[in-house]
Formats: C-alpha cells, structure tokens, sequence
C-alpha cells in the first residue's frame, strides 16, 4: 500500500537548512525527512569520532534520531542547523555515557576489562583499536572538543557548540594533544 | 588544526566507517514516526483515550506500529484504519496467525518521502517521554543489548506455535509474528513488562530490533517466530525468557606465527570447563553457540585424559609430549602437550573451608539456577569429611550470611540453611564478597584450604562500579590464601567474562553449571581438581626450532596468551592446576618444506636458519608449589612424529570441533563427519560417559549447522 502523495526530493535540495529546519518545526514531516537525509552521514561520522566506535556511533545516531523531532522546538531559527545538530548530537552524547554509568552493569565493564586485558597483550592490535583506545582516554570534555575540531569546526565555532569559551576549546585541545602524545609515547616504549 | 591533529584526523578518517544502510533507513524512519506521533500529539488526535485499555487493542497497534517501522525504508506511519482492523483480525484468530507465516508474508509497499500521515496515535504520553529524554526506557534497553554480544535467536517455530496460548493479553507483541528476525531476547524481555511496554512501545519495538536489520537488505524478509527457549533442566515446563546480557569473554582466534619472526610462544594454563558446557547447553536447545562462546582449550579440558601420572616425590604434574600428522591437514603435524597433575589421596588432603556465596536476587529464580544450585551442593556435601567446614553467605540487596561456619558432619543443619535459601531483590556481589571473605577470614588456620565459592547467573549488577578495585580485592585475597572459585547456573544472563576474570585473579576455576549431571562432574567426580591446588601459577612457553617448524599456530588459549617475558617472571599470574587435574595445549605446526607452508619465504631477508638440531622445539613449564613465591621449571625437547594414542587422538577431535564451531579456516574442508568418526574411535575407557556425550553433541551441532 501506497500513502499519500509523492514528494519530490529535487524541490527540497534548493532549499536552505535553515528553511528546512524551521518548516519542520512547524510540522512539515516531509521538510523533516529531507533536513535528516541530508545531514545523516555527517551526523553518523561525527558521532563515530564522539565514541570511536562504528557500533556506538550507530547507536547514537538512532538515539538522535528518536529525538529529534521532539528537540525540534528547540530550533529557534538563530542559528545554523548544522551548529544547532552538533550541540544536539553533543548533548545526545552526554545523555548516553551517562545512563550507562547509572545503568550499565558494572559486569559490562567487567566483562570489557577482560577483554581489554586479552586485547592489550594482542600483538595484532590495530590502527583502529589504537585510536579508539586513544580517544577513551581522553576525558569527555576533551573527547567532544577534539570531536568537533577533528570535523574541521574552528575554535569559535566548538566554542559556541558547547557553550564555553574559544579560550577553553583552545585549552582543551592542547591538553588533548598532550594526552594523545603521552599515550603514543608509552605505546611507543612498549 | 594543528599537524599533530592532522595526523590523527587523517587516521580517523581512515578509520571512519560508511554508515551501514540498513541502520540508515531504520533510523530515519524511525526519526520520522516519532516526528509524525509527535505532530499527532500535538494535535491532540487520538483516537483513544489516553488512558485507555490496557491491553490487546494497544498491544497489536504497538506491534503494527512497530512493524511498519522495521519495515525499513518506510518513512511514514502507519495509517490505514481498514488496514489495522484487518490485522488486528489475523492476530486475534489462530487462523489469521497461520495466515501471516512464511512464506507468505504480506508485501507492504512504502515508497521513500511519503508523506507522513498522522500516524495512529498510541496512548499515554509518548511526546513527553521523547521530549524529555534522549533514552527512552526502549532505547537504554537496547543500548545494553547492544554491548553485549547475543545470544542467536531460536527459531522453533513449531514450539512456539503448539504450545503457547495463542494471544495472551498482557502481551500481545510477542504471539504474532513478527516481521523481522529479532532478537529472541529483545522480545521475550519486552514480554513481561507490559507496563514498560505500553510507555514507551514504539521506541523499544522499533530500536530493539534495528541491529538485527544490519545488512538485512531485503527488509521485508523472512518472518520468523520468535519465543524464548525453554531451559534445558526445567521440571515443570516453566519458559524462561532468555535474557539478552550475556556477555562472553573471548578473543581472536590465534593467528599462524612464523617460526623466524615469532618462535616462541607463551601462555598460560587452562583449567576451566565453563566454555564446554555453554557449548552444550546451546546446542541441547537448538541452537549453534555464538563463535565467541567456544574456548576451544575449555572444549579439550573438559574431559579426564589417561596421561601418564607423575611418580611420588616428583614434580606435582607430568608433561608428555607427543606429536603426530594433523587429522585435517596430512602435511602438518599436531604437537601435543599434556600436563597430569598427581593425585593425592582423599584421606590425606588437609582440611577445607568453604564458604558458600549465593547469589539470590531475583534473576537467580529459575529452575535451571537456584533450585539446580540447591540440588548441586547437597551432592556436593556428600563429598565433605567431618573436619572440612561450611559457611553460606547469600547477597541479593544487602548480603546476609544464612549459615555460621559449621562442621561438614552436621547434615541437617546445612541442609536447612540451604534449603531456606530463596531468591527476590536485586543483586549486591560486591557486598556479597566482602562478607563472605571476611567469614573465610575466621575459618582459617594453618594448612587448611580456604576457599569462597561464588554461585550466580551472571549479576553483579550493584554496587562493583570498579571492575579494576574488585580485581585487586580478590588479588589480595589471593595472595593471603583465600581462593576464589565461580560457578554459573542459567542462561540468558550469564556473564561468562565476569566469571573468567573473577576466577582467573581468585585461582579457581570458572565451570558451568547447567544440568544436575554436570554438577556431578564438577561437584562430585572432579571435587578435589576444583578446590586443592598442586601447582599455581603454571605457565607454558614453547621454543620452536626454525629449521624444522615453518609455521605453527596454538589451537585456543586465546584469552591465556602471555607475553614472552612474563614466563619467568614470578609477579604475574597464571592459572591453577588442581589434584588430579590434566591440562591439554595443542599446537598446529607446519614443518620446513611442507606443501601446506601458508607463507612465502621472504626474498630479501637472509636465509640465515641453520639446521642445528632435529628437535622440532623446546618445551619449558614454570609452576610454584602451594603457597610458594618462586617457581619451578621444566624442560623438554620437543621431538619428531609418533602415533598418536586414544587420548591424543580424542583431543586432536576435539580441537578440531571447537574450530568448526568457532571459526573453520585452517580445516581444509576436515568436518563433522571426520571429526565425529575421530572421536568415536577414541572414546577410550569413558567411564563417566562425557566422550559419548560429545559424539552427540558433534552430531547435534551437525545437523543444526547443516
């Protein structure tokens, strides 16, 4: 069965996010699908450089995606959609890591422990291993911040995403570089 | 952006993954439902009441809802009143049932930007629960499901159909079928919770099963009836929901070394049995284990082995080395390492206290978990002497300890306190282990064996924040005499990773326990192996001689490999061998020249191997007596081929199963028929029967596999 009439797609892609986002606001579904389309896969590479992980980076986007359409209201049209998506995907973020540090089983972390503990004498860990373990290192803050810089934000333009200052985004990233050089060091000693 | 960052930026991108597709239009989809409920919501539109009945009405919308959006690429609701009714009407009769099972499924057409229409409004108050908070109950649920690895849906179709009511009212979304291949575990525990259900259905129908949709890419696929399995120890019948947190400690398969790069090989010894028989009770209900799930060394030492045993006065195990042509490769050869601990007589074995940990909470009540618990330890303490001593410490919120320490001869009294035990509340380990540790304290004396045997399913789901602090805890325990051994009952919940590291840093052992006759094996038949070590800390490393191996590769022990320092260094910890105990390594190795060589010899690097001994490599074995700090070494040479006896022979079958089950690449086509009549040759003298319950289990995992 067949629902409704078609909307083309060609129509939406001149109009602006912005437009786009304020439409949906006010209840155009079509608007909305067209709005998410179009920055999905920006938002699942950001939130791949969030966790690190494909699978965490999946779940993420779904929990964003779930709701979205409720912080849709929150749009308030002053600022870019992109800018407004990424303090979302941010906030969504924050949300999760901490539901799972009431919810989660402490056997979860037991049970990654161990595997951590096998995969660290693993001589065949990978490129990719190394830079997810990298980034959990890192503490949140410093991990978002590096997250949104690594998607080529400039330092003012994380700052307002997170809602710090431009010093503080600069501040972080030094830290996380030296964090970042540490851990490559004592991997390089190893 | 800095070169630093540039370097890392680089490398993440790299590492960036494509967005899978089907998760793709799942989560867009599943964007746009809540988008249309939430205009719906807005409107006020609801076609009933916001309190309305509970039950079926609801449970089939929910379900229609759910099952349109895991049709995928569907971007609108659902509408259709007509529609609706006629579904509701297939679900409600049996003959609408059988209507919608394969393969007939019903192919509904969505077209990608359809126009949401307002989509049936399901009652209470979605758009809050969204507005609110990012994870819905539905979506925290699932992000647990998602840590963890899964247990493979059953697919008994006919068991569901036959013996289950045919639509029970409080939960109506497990009976139809369903659209998609779901979790078995998703559902069962959406089942029970009709009141989580009907909060948040929409999230946790839809998320729940959205990691099955990966890479399904005809998303209207095959239906499938999902229905939790019923344990396999169950006297009454009762189904048990198969819990979706199971959580298997495993690592990648060994990879083939070459022996230039890499000759030697270290690690350490396995005792444990829990990975056999998780293997079991997978298959005893149908279903192929979870490649993650198969130890392979657990597999081989689970049975006795008839190696020789060391002569009195000797070291406190014999190794035998053996090696012989691969059962599935002609050109490679099997080098078998055997380690018999001795036995010591049960008269002269010094005194034991035990301490009884039970975990009760509510998870625990289950046919196959506190009761088969309850059965176990009364076969056990038939074992007892008169001068061991019991205590039972329970934890199931706050820890209680049920029965003071009390001399083994007193039946009656441990026998009551076990039988009052009975399981409710949620779950405290680590306040559980603390006291039950601290009533070990007060049972020691000198030249006894102190021991906690912890019994759970799997939850220390309160209060063990910090896997690292527990870890120490029991270390130090350790190191003031005080073992830690786990035995796991049930299934749907077990944390196999958890029992591993608990009784790997406890030196104990880490068993299954899934039916009263492997209680016997562990509690009975292999008591003394489990509780009095001979031997601690025994590390294995293998030097292999380049001018006769090529390549070799070490059949499991994944999760015991060890760096090729820690051998001889006395600080770090390796496992236990108990009296009476056999451990069993195999090693695949292809000799220099063989046509079954996987690697091409190198062209510029020197060929600089002289041949300088026949030996194919050198065996040493570290271990410490009890109560020791410094260990003890043994070495021998490996050397060339021989035939390999019953035991061997049984092993190598083993090994060979394991790998079918875990990951079949280095068996050249070898399969169950080769390795079943394999180990139906060496079934030996078997007096517990355990090798003819392999044979059947080879041909159980056969037939599932076909």
């Amino acid at each position: 069965m067949t629902i409704g009439p078609r909307q083309t797609t060609v129509m939406r892609m001149m109009t602006s996010d912005e437009d786009l986002a304020t439409a949906a606001a006010a209840g155009d579904g079509a608007a909305f699908a067209s709005l998410l389309d179009r920055h999905y896969d920006r938002l699942f590479a950001f939130c791949f450089r969030l966790t690190g992980a494909r699978s965490e980076a999946e779940d993420l986007t779904q929990d964003i995606c779930a709701a979205l359409p409720a912080k849709l209201s929150s749009y308030q049209g002053r600022a870019k959609v992109t800018t407004w998506l990424y303090r979302v995907a941010v906030n969504a973020a924050h949300d999760r890591r901490r539901k799972r540090a009431t919810y989660a089983k402490a056997t979860t972390g037991w049970g990654d422990w161990e595997v951590n503990r096998t995969a660290a004498i693993d001589d065949t860990t990978e490129k990719l291993d190394w830079l997810t373990a990298a980034m959990n290192q890192l503490s949140d803050d410093l991990r978002d911040t590096l997250a949104l810089v690594l998607d080529d934000m400039t330092h003012a333009q994380a700052a307002d995403i997170l809602g710090v200052s431009e010093g503080t985004v600069s501040w972080r990233i030094s830290e996380a570089k030296k964090a970042l050089r540490t851990i490559k060091e004592q991997e390089d000693m190893v | 952006m800095t070169d630093d960052l540039n370097d890392l930026k680089a490398m993440m991108d790299d590492a960036m993954p494509r967005p899978d597709a089907a998760r793709r239009a799942e989560n867009l989809a599943l964007a746009q439902k809540n988008f249309a409920d939430l205009q719906g919501s807005r409107d006020g539109l609801r076609p009933t009441a916001v309190t309305g009945p509970k039950g079926l009405w609801t449970g089939v919308k929910t379900m229609l809802n759910a099952t349109m959006s895991k049709m995928g690429t569907t971007k609108g609701g659902l509408t259709t009143t007509t529609a609706l009714v006629a579904c509701g009407f297939l679900f409600l009769t049996p003959q609408g049932q059988d209507l919608l099972r394969p393969p007939s499924a019903p192919q509904i057409t969505m077209t990608e930007f359809d126009v949401p229409a307002r989509a049936p409004q399901l009652e209470t108050a979605m758009a809050d629960e969204i507005g609110s908070e990012f994870a819905t109950q539905g979506a925290t649920t699932r992000t647990e499901t998602a840590q963890t690895p899964l247990v493979p849906p059953t697919s008994d179709d006919q068991f569901a159909d036959r013996s289950v009511p045919a639509v029970s009212e409080r939960a109506p979304t497990l009976r139809p079928v369903q659209p998609l291949e779901m979790e078995s575990d998703a559902i069962a525990q959406m089942a029970p919770q009709a009141e989580l259900m009907e909060e948040s259905a929409p999230e946790m129908a839809a998320p729940s099963v959205s990691k099955a949709t990966e890479g399904a890419s005809n998303l209207t696929a095959q239906r499938r009836i999902v229905v939790a399995p019923s344990p396999t120890l169950t006297d009454d019948g009762v189904i048990a929901p198969i819990g979706n947190t199971e959580n298997f400690a495993n690592a990648a398969v060994n990879p083939l070394k070459i022996t230039v790069e890499e000759p030697v090989s270290t690690f350490s010894i396995d005792v444990d049995t829990a990975a056999y028989a998780v293997v079991r009770s997978s298959l005893s209900r149908g279903q192929l284990p979870l490649a993650q799930a198969v130890r392979i060394e657990e597999l081989i030492n689970y049975f006795p082995y008839d190696y020789a045993a060391p002569d009195a006065g000797e070291a406190p195990f014999r190794p035998t080395v053996s090696t012989f042509q691969t059962p599935w490769n002609a050109d490679t050869q099997l080098v078998h390492i055997a380690l018999q601990g001795q036995m010591p007589e049960v008269a002269a074995r010094p005194p034991l206290n035990l301490v009884f940990l039970i975990d009760t909470s509510g998870s625990m009540d289950d046919p196959a978990k506190l009761p088969l618990l309850k059965q176990s330890f009364r076969l056990m303490l038939d074992q007892l002497r008169p001068q061991d001593q019991v205590a039972i410490v329970e934890y199931a919120g706050s820890a209680g300890q049920v029965l003071a320490p009390t001399s083994a001869s007193e039946r009656t009294t441990i026998l009551q306190a076990i039988g009052s035990l009975g399981a409710g509340g949620s779950t405290n380990g680590q306040g559980g282990l603390e006291q039950a540790y601290s009533v070990a304290e007060t049972m020691r004396e000198s030249g006894e064996v102190n021991r906690v045997i912890l019994a759970t399913d799997g939850d220390f789901n309160v209060g063990l924040s910090d896997p690292s602090s527990l870890k120490d805890f029991i270390t130090n325990k350790r190191e003031s005499g005080t073992y830690l051994s786990v035995l796991g009952f049930g299934r749907g919940n077990l944390d196999d990773a958890t029992m591993q590291a608990l009784a790997q840093n406890g030196n104990g052992t880490a068993a299954y326990i899934d039916t009263l006759s492997e209680a016997q094996k562990v509690l009975v038949d292999q008591l003394s192996g489990a509780l009095f070590p001979i031997a601690g800390d025994v590390k294995v490393q293998v030097e292999f001689n380049p001018a006769q191996v090529a390549e070799y590769r070490l059949i499991g022990y994944e999760t015991r490999s060890l760096n090729r320092e820690d051998f001889n260094n006395d600080a770090v910890d390796a496992g236990e061998l108990g009296a009476g105990h056999a451990v069993t390594a195999i090693y695949e190795v292809t000799p220099v020249g063989s046509p079954a060589q996987l690697s091409d010899p190198l062209r510029y690097a020197p060929n600089s191997v002289v041949q300088t001994s026949d030996e194919l490599g050198f065996l040493k074995l570290r271990y410490k007596n009890p109560g020791e700090d410094v260990s003890q070494l043994i070495e021998t040479p490996i050397v060339g081929s021989s035939i390999p006896g019953t035991e061997a022979n049984f092993a190598a079958a083993i090994a060979g199963f394991g790998q079918l089950l875990r990951d079949d690449r280095f068996l050249n086509g070898w399969g169950y028929d080769e390795a079943i009549a394999l180990a139906n040759a060496n079934r030996g003298e078997d007096d517990f029967g355990y090798r003819t319950e392999a044979v059947q289990l080879m041909r159980l995992a056969q037939s599932l596999s076909r």
